[in-house]
């Protein structure tokens, strides 16, 4: 089957065979960044911009990487140095960087659906890295294939996500894609971190009791806790929450004794989960970042093949 | 579906032409001391298994043999769009080697050229040859089979369909008349 979404906005739009695509051409891909020479030709003369709003190490690196690996020219722009400081609005900044010709736009933003807004007003890809508190695509692809790698499917996993569920856009695109691929989602959490309703996302049981929510579970992913999105005001203190919701070696055993942990960083060391288990060998947080690259080379190889169709029509 | 069918190799031929272009590689090469073979993504892959079986029951060694995908390579993103890609499996190092590149058939050469471009950025081999099964003609390119199977004068509107069995070896070669 072919790829038909010019867009990546967020896993909700996503049918299960287009995510089935893009976990075997990243695996593909994979390939390349274990060579001498870590690049091909594939996006030769395609511009990426990455425009990241939002404070980003991990996922701006990512998508630099995986833009210049396919030997597309990838510029970065970021908020704190971008007009947006000069009272420019997105829709202004967007068709600015539009009239420069790029092919794909790689956004972050802390509104929830900016990138949907600008995919609807300027002509290039979008690709979302993570909007406010709605998506997080690529992550959230990444996290299966680091999955489907350590357990062999996805299906029929039972996946715990422990954390603040309410702020967390990796949790709903995690919701969603792993609905979709048939495993089931335990999402757990203090009550003001439970958004009402969250269950109707997908395949979903909520808990508020981590020991249960872990309980039997093949994965268990611990979210951070944003502080910067005032999670503590929801909260006593971080040492009460490290003390109920934080993983530890003690209650990780509570897991399948096979069971994979997983973080989408950055890790709050002592709070949502201790070092040992951080460091431990069930922890496969590095593959997870080794596997974004790929995922991301996947996104913007399927997007532009689309893309250059509509052009060359 | 195809409205005639012409039989140009059988299962016997294609065994056939996969022995004689056994022993020119071995006799070009002076044995296979310094040889490799790499199949190109889908169909020379699997030639280039039963070419190594072949060298292996003549020599008695089992040469490295690697497979690419091109896709990543292709100059035709735009026309095409996003074919899905494969895996290149090379598992040894390309340099100093004798590198016979494998693929069933050979027509624009561009599927060459891209294989090429894909193996220098695994290293820098001694040598590349190219063996094909069917040499049909129409290059774009200058490029040229070292070892053929078989050359198919064909038209530009017919194809050159190679069949495999359920263990990927092939069994026939037709062409197949628009």
């Amino acid at each position: 089957m072919s790829f038909k979404h010019k867009h990546i906005l967020g896993i909700e739009q996503l049918a299960k065979e287009d995510i089935q695509l893009i976990l075997d051409t990243a695996d593909s891909f994979k390939e390349i960044n274990r060579r001498d020479i870590k690049k091909v030709p594939t996006l030769r003369g395609k511009t990426i911009i990455n425009a990241f709003f939002e404070a980003s190490t991990r996922t701006r690196l990512s998508f630099e990487i995986a833009g210049k690996r396919l030997s597309a020219d990838t510029v970065n722009i970021s908020g704190s140095t971008s007009s947006v400081v000069k009272g420019e609005t997105l829709e202004d900044t967007a068709r600015n960087i539009e009239a420069m010709a790029p092919d794909i736009i790689v956004i972050r933003h802390g509104h929830s659906g900016a990138p949907h807004y600008l995919a609807e007003r300027v002509g290039c890809s979008i690709v979302n890295a993570g909007d406010g508190a709605h998506e997080h695509p690529s992550q959230a692809l990444l996290d299966l294939l680091t999955m489907r790698e350590h357990k062999g499917h996805i299906e029929g996993l039972e996946v715990a996500i422990v954390g603040d569920i309410t702020h967390s856009r990796v949790a709903r695109s995690d919701i969603y894609a792993l609905s979709k691929m048939g495993a089931r989602v335990r999402v757990c959490g203090p009550g003001t971190m439970l958004p009402p309703g969250i269950e109707r996302l997908g395949n979903v049981e909520v808990f508020t009791n981590m020991r249960e929510a872990i309980k039997d579970a093949d994965v268990v992913m611990m979210l951070r806790i944003q502080l910067e999105r005032q999670s503590n005001i929801m909260l006593p203190s971080l040492r009460e929450y490290a003390r109920f919701y934080g993983l530890n070696p003690t209650n990780v055993k509570l897991a399948k004794p096979d069971a994979i942990v997983m973080h989408p960083g950055p890790m709050n060391r002592g709070v949502e989960i201790s070092s040992v288990v951080a460091d431990g060998v069930q922890n496969v947080i590095l593959d997870q970042v080794e596997n974004g690259v790929a995922i991301r080379m996947a996104l913007l190889y399927l997007v532009s093949g689309v893309e250059s169709m509509q052009t060359a029509v | 579906m195809a409205k005639a069918d012409t039989a140009i190799l059988d299962k016997a031929g294609v065994d056939r032409a996969i022995t004689r272009i056994a022993h020119e590689i071995l006799e070009h090469n002076k044995g296979c001391s310094n040889l490799a073979l790499v199949g190109i993504r889908t169909g020379g892959d699997h030639l280039a298994r039963l070419l190594h079986a072949r060298i292996k029951e003549i020599e008695g060694v089992a040469v490295p043999l690697g497979a690419v995908d091109i896709t990543m390579y292709r100059d035709d993103l735009a026309a095409r769009g996003n074919l899905p890609i494969g895996k290149t499996d090379i598992p040894f190092p390309l340099d100093g080697k004798d590198i016979v590149l494998v693929d069933d058939v050979l027509y624009t050469g561009r599927t060459i050229r891209s294989a090429m471009d894909a193996l220098m950025d695994f290293g820098r081999p001694s040598t590349i040859q190219l063996a094909v099964l069917i040499d049909r003609g129409h290059r774009e390119l200058p490029i040229r089979a070292d070892y053929v199977g078989r050359n198919v004068p064909t038209a530009r509107e017919e194809q050159i369909e190679v069949v495999f069995n359920q263990e990927q070896s092939p069994v026939a070669v037709q062409l197949v008349k628009p």
